[in-house]
């Protein structure tokens, strides 16, 4: 072989793999997770918002409800459980089309939220009306008497 | 004339030990992955004894790590130049046996994952958040101790240096007693006396480890080890003992004046069961009596006998450990002071432990892991000194 | 609630409305008003506040022999298996001393004492045991490294640790392996303005031993108790100004 025709295979391989590497992105750009439905219409932020900034969502409302007790809903870990468990599962995590675990298996992130939150939306919580106590204030000293619905 | 440093020759011993040791490590390992994939139930640690049989190995390697600068202090510090030597060494041994300790502590860990979150966020009121600190910052000191001693451009602040790393040690050894003196809860702990008590534990059991690291690795590459310096280094732990045991006289004396501590005293001294046991035949006999039996009578002064004395002492120190870490836990707190206590979460009632393999596999790999770094690193580095007989010491002894 | 039916005449009528309504009003407020001596609850976007503190008072002479019945309630509120065994997490337990000069009897539930100042918080390396600001001693899981310093510090011995990978938590109680635990005197619930299940438990049962609220409101029950008749703290002796308070022992 010459010189330049080595050069030429060597250009042609060159530009075969980068065809092939373009091929394979292409490939993996239409190989996104599947990511099963959540319930309502739409989420509390958009869908590029919640992508880039979850994260921070989570971790900052996270120190606002355990540190200060703020209990707000908007943000909050349940209320993203709730609308996204799946319908199939009842979870967001436990099986591989579930909410988080679809996107994070995918990207190779590790979650490490569920070893100790409920993946699952629990029963309604009680308000104050459902607990009932007796006010008798004659033989004891009681905290507060239950609304009576 | 200056001794040289050698690295050891790869004999068939040498790869025979590291063989040996590494599987240990290995296994330590593999025991700590164990434990955290199924969590700590697989350990015979429980709600009331938090603190187990892998914190008995890991408190004990960090105080003799600490305790294993010495040597190298004792010469640089107090100018005993008939150490300098040995100063290499032992400032490999901190490194290698604060490696070692902080592993095992580190894999016992609930969440030994969240090790960043540790390093990362600081309660400064926590005596845990300031040892993160020591501990960390004494691998830096001694790494950079150990560049003064080994290259020639380190040569000026080797005292700087040295000193420097002395201080930091003493308060890394405090801070280390203070983990139970600083606990208000138990009676077993809650004593100032805790931090000095650990210092001089720290003298002893690093010497004791010092001399049969220095024995075996220049019995193992045969190189000359003189009676002389051991018999210095004898002396030197006989009288660690001796404070040690000085110590724990004084511990367990004022408690038995406290009326409140009887119980306590009772329970450690007699009706503790193992603990009693490890305690009189663990830590008083085998590591007070026998090693000062030995090292202060001049018939019994045999390389034999030293080994024996410096394995009594460490075994003395596992002893100590067990009984000031489990013995402390095992009697229950006294939260209703004369009445007798009962409940569903063992109120009242001493408190079982019997520690399970993993935990021994973990104790036992990470000193395993700490013999394995000092060998390795005298292999790769020239940590030891060619010859260390009495004629080759006394010639540059003498020239100081 | 008193109502009256099948009045006759147009007065008596109006009157009888009137009372029911106004009885109607009373008692749908009465809760806002008697938990918290001020006429709202802390709204949801609110930090906890200083100026709130919550605490217990425990009257041994009412706690039943044998009842276990707050032990039970905490465990279903948080998810807790119930079991007893040296690696189960108990938030609560009822504790039997017997006097050994006298030989008194008396049974109390232990728990975190959510000391003014916990021994668990100060040596905690990374934070995660914490103080909320109403008193309410927590454990950040999102910190806790499960190096169990703080059991180790706790003179009441109220810590847990989980010890194996759990399933099916409850949503508002997260726990979870490696992590330390105890009791967060029902915060989910008081944050709702109920209290803590063991209380209301006991109550349910009749022997109305436990009383909780803020104990730096004058007005509420259990500040009017603590004041009207002495109550020790358990250990009393390491000043720790605990939240929880025992009388008759």
């Amino acid at each position: 072989m010459t010189a330049q025709s080595l050069v030429n295979s060597l250009i042609g391989a060159l530009a075969l793999s980068a065809l092939l590497g373009l091929g394979t992105v292409a490939q993996a750009a239409a190989d996104t997770p599947k990511v099963s439905a959540a319930k309502g219409d739409k989420c509390v932020e958009n869908t590029d918002f919640m992508r880039r900034n979850h994260m921070d969502l989570l971790k900052h409302h996270r120190d606002d409800t355990m540190r200060l007790g703020i209990r707000t809903t908007k943000h909050s870990l349940k209320g993203c459980v709730e609308c996204h468990a799946s319908d199939k599962t009842g979870s967001v995590a436990s099986s591989k089309e579930d909410f988080c675990v679809a996107c994070h298996s995918y990207a190779s992130v590790k979650l490490d939220c569920w070893d100790c939150h409920a993946t699952k939306p629990g029963k309604k919580t009680r308000g104050k009306s459902d607990a009932k106590m007796p006010i008798d204030h004659a033989a004891h000293d009681h905290i507060h008497a239950r609304g009576v619905k | 004339m200056n001794i040289a440093f050698r690295e050891i020759q790869a004999k068939q011993g040498y790869w025979l030990t590291m063989a040996v040791l590494a599987a240990l490590a290995g296994v330590g390992v593999l025991s700590a992955l164990y434990m955290e994939h199924h969590g700590h139930i697989v350990t015979g640690m429980t709600n009331q004894i938090v603190w187990g049989l892998p914190h008995v190995f890991a408190v004990f390697l960090i105080v003799a790590a600490s305790g294993a600068l010495n040597v190298a202090s004792i010469a640089t510090v107090f100018g005993k130049t008939l150490y300098k030597p040995l100063n290499r060494l032992s400032a490999l041994m901190a490194l290698t046996f604060l490696a070692g300790g902080l592993m095992v502590l580190v894999l016992d860990l609930g969440r030994a994952d969240r090790i960043i979150v540790a390093m990362t966020e600081y309660n400064f009121k926590s005596i845990f958040a300031w040892n993160v600190i020591l501990y960390n910052g004494f691998f830096v000191i001694v790494i950079a101790y150990l560049w003064t001693m080994m290259d020639r451009q380190g040569g000026p602040w080797y005292k700087a240096v040295g000193t420097f790393a002395f201080v930091w040690r003493l308060i890394l050894t405090t801070g280390t007693g203070s983990i139970f003196g600083f606990l208000v809860a138990r009676e077993a702990y809650d004593a100032a006396l805790l931090a000095p008590m650990f210092i001089i534990f720290s003298f002893n059991y690093g010497l004791a480890l010092f001399m049969l690291i220095l024995m075996g690795l220049y019995k193992g590459d045969q190189r000359p080890l003189g009676d002389k310096l051991l018999g210095r280094m004898r002396s030197l732990l006989g009288t660690f003992v001796a404070a040690s045991l000085y110590f724990t006289l004084v511990y367990h004396l004022t408690n038995l004046y406290f009326t409140k501590h009887h119980g306590l005293e009772a329970f450690l001294l007699l009706e503790g069961g193992v603990h009693t046991q490890v305690f009189w035949l663990g830590q008083v006999l085998v590591g007070y009596v026998v090693p000062m039996t030995i090292l202060f009578n001049a018939a019994l002064s045999g390389r034999g006998w030293t080994v024996i004395a410096a394995v009594a002492a460490v075994l003395g120190g596992l002893s100590q450990m067990w009984v000031t870490i489990v013995g402390g836990q095992a009697y229950p707190i006294e939260m209703f002071p004369g009445y007798a206590v009962s409940s569903s979460f063992y109120d009242g009632a001493v408190h079982a432990y019997s520690p399970s393999m993993v935990e021994v596999l973990l104790g036992v790999g990470g000193l395993a892991t700490a013999i394995l770094l000092t060998v390795g690193a005298c292999k790769v580095l020239r940590f030891m000194p060619e010859r260390l007989d009495d004629e080759t010491l006394a010639a540059l002894h003498g020239k100081h | 609630m008193n109502t009256n039916s099948g009045s006759t005449t147009a007065v008596e009528s109006r009157r009888a409305v009137l009372k029911a309504g106004a009885a109607i009003t009373a008692a749908t407020l009465a809760p806002g008003l008697m938990f918290y001596g001020v006429a709202h609850s802390r709204p949801a976007e609110e930090p906890a506040s200083k100026d709130v503190r919550w605490g217990m008072l425990i009257d041994t002479q009412k706690c039943g022999d044998g009842c276990k019945s707050c032990v039970t309630a905490c465990n279903e509120e948080h998810g807790l298996s119930g079991k007893t065994g040296p690696q189960d997490s108990q938030w609560i337990r009822k504790v039997d001393i017997r006097n050994l000069q006298t030989d008194a009897q008396h049974a109390l539930p232990m728990l975190c004492q959510h000391c003014e100042n916990p021994p668990c918080v100060d040596v905690c390396p990374t934070g995660a045991s914490m103080k909320r600001a109403d008193g309410i001693v927590l454990v950040d899981s999102h910190l806790c490294i499960g190096c169990r310093y703080c059991m180790m510090a706790c003179p009441y011995q109220a810590r847990s640790l989980v010890h194996e990978p759990l399933t099916d938590q409850k949503p508002d109680v997260p726990r979870g392996v490696g992590c330390v635990e105890s009791c967060t005197f029902c915060v989910q619930r008081v944050d709702r303005d109920e209290t803590p299940a063991c209380v209301e438990a006991c109550t349910e049962a009749g022997h109305n031993a436990m009383l909780f609220g803020d104990i730096n409101n004058p007005e509420t029950p259990i500040a009017k108790a603590l004041k009207a008749r002495a109550s020790t703290e358990v250990r009393a002796d390491l000043n720790l100004n605990t939240g929880v308070r025992y009388q008759g022992i």
